[in-house]
């Protein structure tokens, strides 16, 4: 057990400095000098030199590369070049944002999807079956951004319910904010639901032919008994690994939502960010992302053998 | 069966007959009764509907089957078909068990063995929890678990599949059932520890008083537990009575054919091989280790497969290699084929040292060098057709004109037995014994000297393997081949064997004459594979002669 | 066998549907500039955010009075090119380097693995959208994006079923019989990966839809004038009060080819799937 933990969070570490040595080359390959774009056309070449050399430009590739890691590891990912101010602070604000939203949403989701499709599995074939499966290929084929739209127009702009612009942190007032995370909230929980509908069914349809079921119920056990007690644990596993990976990927993904509702969330940096061409900017987001994603990842990989003893072997 | 009978029984079960919506018939009109502490097996091929006769008796069909309403089944008397849901889980468990042939599919993979093991009592018997306690431990110790307390924490996958079925035997008759079904227990277990859990089972349900409805394929098994047997094809009984009766006098064409089928020493002596000049494979001192795994924590030891096995093979003889699992046999017999690096020794085909390891056999020896697998279902690749697979070694023969090939390949099809209708289809669309036949028509089509057999049958059903190991014996007569015949199943290497090799831990234990060795074994682990092998008793032949 | 026969009509209307939507798709794409009535760029700002059912625009008209139902078709023209080029380059380089790595293992497949974990770090719209940032909005660096972010997951089916085909007897078979690694790889392991690989194409199709739609809404796709169904999205979304109908339409459209292309993938699942060859 304890082997399987060190062993998955060594693996972990590679991941984590690849990913941020990619992010490096990426941010290098941009055509253009960040300094002149910093300074604007009216830029001497005297004020260039200095800028470049202060920024470490001038010095070799390798060793910019060196600074930049350390910087990253000491928490200073650099200051926007738009505003002035220092990146990580700016981020780690909007993540909030986008943090609540995602969670919130994947909880609801997996709350309904989970039960949904486990049922449907147990009666396969059935008119309940047959529902849930064409409800979740239909979600399943409906942009997020486009049914954020319908939302919006539907319930913010038909019906008046929510407000259809903006934020409100729960610390500030928890019903305003109930009223401002209604919308995208459901547009998350919705999308995200046909996927994991379809992999709980599917898990527990493989788990539902296994011998152990039949040996369950020869014990005299109820079919919810057998349900719940022998099925759910086995066939959760493999859709535990997809909540996690939507987990991660959403708060990569969240940008279009963002945009929908005009929401500050941490995808809506980005974007402004790339448009900007606010180049720290983008790299500190790209970076801290994916930093995200492989925690969370890793979470659930941590997670995982409570739902299946196997793993650790 | 008398009304009498009727009611004394545990179990009777009249015209019971299982159906697909009704249509066709899986089980057909079945009637049996077991006493009480009575045994009875039901015995039959795959497709017999054995295991769907079992299963109705619990409601426990898959769906679309279901019992006929014209069926009945009766435990103590009470009627079971229709009965409501909840009465029939009040039964299952607390009094009918039952036990399943998978011990690695059978228990839950993500709960303890004790929590699995309380289940039944705590539903059934509304005891506390350390009287639960009490009785699991008690229970493990009965069947000789080391260290219990450690057990009832420990998950399934941490048991070798032996273990799991004493696990899973013990978890049933914790509650004392009057009737254990016991749905091929040992099927998927190697010989040693099949006898040990049969024997076990054996002993539990005498000490409780409980009845036995065995299922089983092996009519040779079976007669040595269960007094009397119940012989399904096609959802019929087709025979039933004593085993005694059935197998000494079969009385059905079918049953007849199944009692055939069971392994009985080929008529004839042995042919005499073994004093040639040069033998044809020759192997020396042979040791072969898989490397440990790489594991920057802890890396794991090498592990020793083939330990200085010295061996040889003549021209035209068929050598034998028995073992349990993990004895070395299967690994001894890819290293010769060139499918396993050697550690150390040497192998010689006709004189000449062959190279293994990864660049593989000489491509002359490949051609006098063929292999047969165990399972005819991965051996064929499921994306080419029958025609082509066999065809395929003769397309590395240069020399070879696409008619000629063609014409061999039809010639092939005949020896083996293969209808010529079944060179367009897939492999999917051939039985378990048909796919076979190809993968021996694969192996022989370029006329090998020397063919390793790598338990050829052992995934077929019993009747099969009879034709199998004929054809195998009649190609080998007309080839003349020599055949190292791989097999953990005693009964299958008697009918083939001209010699013998014993295979323990890695080494040879004992080599000899395939008469002495069945007859006159020296070595102790020998003697305990041929006792276990629970071979057609030389009693039965003897009854047959007296009779 | 019953559950299959129970299945089969089903899995014959799911894929029949998803089958008709998909060759419409096909067929608008490639015959839009055909039928189409009016030319997609052409404005007229006279008729501008004319209703749909106005006399000679049959869906309306946009803020700068362009023909929706034109520009929808070339709409499904710019989803049908970039998904075809797309899932073609994740395809082709994702076998190139799964097979490379599944088969001959070692050094390669250690290289080859170490790129491939470094790409599935990001979320797959954050690498498309880092590499946008990094090349500007054209439809051919959408293509290498989507690509690149696509490619791991065909790397990893792969390589995955190359490793499990290798280890299958009929492979030690071959081996046996003389065959050298190359024509063991062409004749036996590849012919055995065309099913898993038809299937990811397939559902790759979709994703690869909705993420160009995505990005091109997020403004860093298609770049407009040239109409795409996510951009024309992303340019409505200021008028949603007076012109809904031009935020409904290209949803729609995205929604329905989606659920075409998914139903579709269902039926070549279960029918490609190993398990229900018997």
């Amino acid at each position: 057990m304890i082997r399987f933990l060190a062993g998955r969070l060594a693996s972990a570490i590679p991941t984590l400095f690849i990913a941020s040595t990619a992010v490096f080359v990426m941010m290098r390959m941009i055509p253009g000098d960040p300094a002149s774009m910093m300074l604007g056309d009216l830029a001497t070449a005297e004020q260039l030199a200095a800028l470049r050399s202060k920024m470490g430009f001038d010095s070799s590739i390798v060793f910019q590369y060196l600074i930049w890691l350390g910087n990253i590891l000491t928490g200073d990912f650099g200051t926007s070049i738009g505003t002035g101010d220092p990146v990580l602070p700016m981020i780690l604000e909007r993540f909030g944002v986008s943090a609540t939203i995602v969670v919130v949403a994947v909880f609801f989701a997996s709350l309904i999807a989970v039960p949904a499709g486990m049922i449907a599995a147990w009666r396969q074939h059935s008119l309940a079956d047959i529902g849930v499966v064409a409800t979740s290929t239909l979600l399943l084929s409906i942009p997020s951004f486009w049914l954020g739209l319908m939302i919006l127009l539907f319930f913010g702009l038909w019906l008046r319910w929510f407000p259809i612009i903006g934020y409100v942190s729960f610390s500030e007032d928890f019903g305003t904010a109930l009223m401002y995370i209604f919308m995208p909230v459901l547009t998350l929980v919705l999308v995200e639901l046909g996927a994991i509908v379809r992999m709980a069914r599917a898990a527990t349809i493989e788990v539902a032919r296994l011998e152990y079921i039949t040996h369950a119920r020869a014990k005299g056990l109820s079919e919810s008994a057998v349900m719940w007690r022998h099925a759910f644990k086995n066939a959760f596993a493999p859709t535990w690994t997809l909540i996690g990976l939507i987990l991660g990927g959403l708060l990569g993904g969240i940008a279009v939502t963002e945009t929908v509702f005009t929401i500050p969330g941490l995808g809506r940096l980005l974007i402004d960010a790339i448009y900007a061409r606010d180049y720290p900017v983008v790299q500190g987001c790209i970076l801290f992302i994916s930093t995200i994603y492989i925690l969370v990842n890793l979470m659930v990989d941590l997670l995982y053998p409570i739902f299946d003893p196997r793993v650790t072997q | 069966m008398t009304e009498d009978n009727q009611k004394t029984a545990v179990i009777a079960a009249k015209n019971l007959s299982v159906s697909v919506r009704g249509l066709a018939r899986v089980v057909d009109g079945l009637d049996f009764a077991i006493e009480p502490g009575g045994m009875l097996a039901l015995v039959g091929e795959s497709g017999s509907g054995k295991t769907m006769a079992a299963r109705s008796i619990l409601g426990l069909l898959p769906s679309p089957l279901a019992v006929t309403p014209e069926s009945s089944i009766r435990f103590h008397g009470r009627e079971l078909v229709g009965a409501a849901s909840k009465s029939m889980r009040d039964i299952r468990g607390a009094r009918i068990g039952m036990v399943f042939q998978e011990p690695m599919v059978s228990l839950n993979p993500s709960m303890t063995i004790g929590d699995q093991m309380a289940e039944g009592l705590a539903l059934h018997r509304k005891l506390g929890k350390a009287e639960i306690r009490d009785r699991c431990l008690v229970m493990l110790e009965r069947i000789q678990i080391q260290n219990p307390t450690r057990c009832l924490s420990a998950y399934p996958h941490e048991f070798s599949g032996g273990m799991r079925q004493r696990i899973m035997l013990a978890s049933v008759m914790l509650l004392k059932p009057e009737l254990l079904i016991a749905d091929e227990p040992t099927t998927a277990l190697d010989t040693l520890v099949q006898r040990d859990v049969l024997d076990l089972m054996a002993e539990l349900t005498r000490e409780n008083g409980t009845a036995v409805l065995l299922i089983s394929h092996d009519l040779g098994m079976v007669s040595h537990y269960v007094r009397d047997v119940v012989v399904m094809h096609k959802g019929k009984a087709v025979e039933q009575g004593r085993s005694f009766d059935v197998l000494s006098a079969p009385r059905h064409e079918y049953t007849r054919r199944l009692v055939d089928a069971l392994p009985r020493r080929a008529a004839g002596g042995t042919r005499n091989v073994t004093q040639q000049q040069q033998p044809l494979v020759e192997i020396r001192d042979l040791t072969i280790d898989y490397p440990g795994r790489r594991n920057f924590l802890k890396p794991t030891e090498p592990k020793r497969a083939v330990d200085g096995v010295d061996l040889s093979i003549g021209r035209g003889e068929t050598l034998a290699l028995v073992g349990g699992s993990g004895s070395g046999k299967t690994t001894l017999g890819r290293a010769i084929v060139g499918l396993v690096g050697i550690t150390d020794g040497t192998i010689s085909f006709g004189g000449e040292k062959i190279e293994t390891g990864n660049s593989g056999l000489a491509r002359k020896q490949r051609r006098d060098i063929q292999i047969i697998f165990q399972d005819p279902y991965s051996s064929l690749d499921p994306r080419q057709r029958v025609g082509d697979i066999v065809g395929e070694p003769l397309k590395l023969e240069k020399d070879m004109s696409a008619a000629a090939r063609r014409e061999r390949v039809l010639e092939v099809f005949s020896e083996v037995g293969l209808d010529t209708a079944f060179l367009r289809r897939l492999p999917h669309q051939l039985s378990g014994g048909q796919r076979q036949r190809v993968a021996i028509a694969r192996a022989i089509v370029r006329r090998p000297a020397f063919v390793v057999a790598d338990e050829p049958v052992s995934a077929l059903d019993m009747t099969v393997q009879k034709q199998i190991l004929k054809l195998v014996r009649d190609l080998q007569e007309r080839y003349g081949f020599a055949c190292l015949f791989v097999s953990h199943d005693l009964g299958a290497v008697e009918q083939v064997a001209d010699r013998v090799a014993v295979m323990q831990n890695g080494r040879i234990v004992e080599i000899g004459e395939r008469d002495d060795i069945f007859d006159r074994p020296k070595h102790e682990y020998t003697r305990r594979l041929l006792d276990a092998a629970m071979l057609l008793d030389r009693k039965f032949d003897g009854a047959k002669g007296a009779a | 066998m019953t559950a299959m026969s129970l299945r089969l009509p089903r899995r014959g209307v799911s894929a029949a549907i998803g089958g008709t939507i998909v060759v419409l798709l096909v067929l608008l794409a490639v015959g839009g500039p055909l039928i189409s009535p009016y030319d997609p760029l052409k404005l007229d700002l006279l008729a501008r955010m004319k209703a749909p059912g106005t006399t000679g625009h049959l869906l309306g008209t946009d803020e700068f009075g362009r023909d929706i139902l034109s520009r929808l078709m070339y709409g499904a023209r710019t989803s049908a090119w970039i998904a075809f080029a797309t899932v073609t380059f994740a395809i082709a380089f994702g076998l190139v380097f799964g097979v490379l790595a599944g088969f001959y293992r070692g050094a390669s497949d250690r290289v080859i693995m170490m790129f491939n974990d470094a790409l599935l770090a990001f979320p797959g719209l954050l690498l498309a959208l880092g590499i946008m940032a990094v090349t500007g909005a054209s439809r051919e660096a959408i293509v290498v994006a989507l690509g690149l972010a696509y490619m791991p997951a065909v790397v990893r089916v792969v390589r995955a079923s190359v490793m499990s085909i290798r280890e299958r007897e009929y492979i030690e078979a071959s081996h046996v019989m003389g065959n050298s690694e190359i024509v063991t790889m062409i004749r036996h392991v590849l012919p055995n990966c065309v099913a898993p690989v038809t299937v990811l194409a397939t559902t790759m199709v979709g994703w690869v839809i909705l993420s160009e739609s995505a990005l091109s809404f997020l403004g860093l796709g298609v770049p407009p004038p040239a109409p795409s169904w996510g951009n024309m999205l992303a340019s409505a979304r200021p008028f949603i009060t007076q012109a809904p109908y031009l935020i409904v339409l290209p949803g729609l459209c995205i929604a329905l080819t989606l659920l075409g292309i998914n139903m579709l993938g269902d039926a070549v699942r279960d029918w490609l799937d190993p398990k229900m060859q018997g």
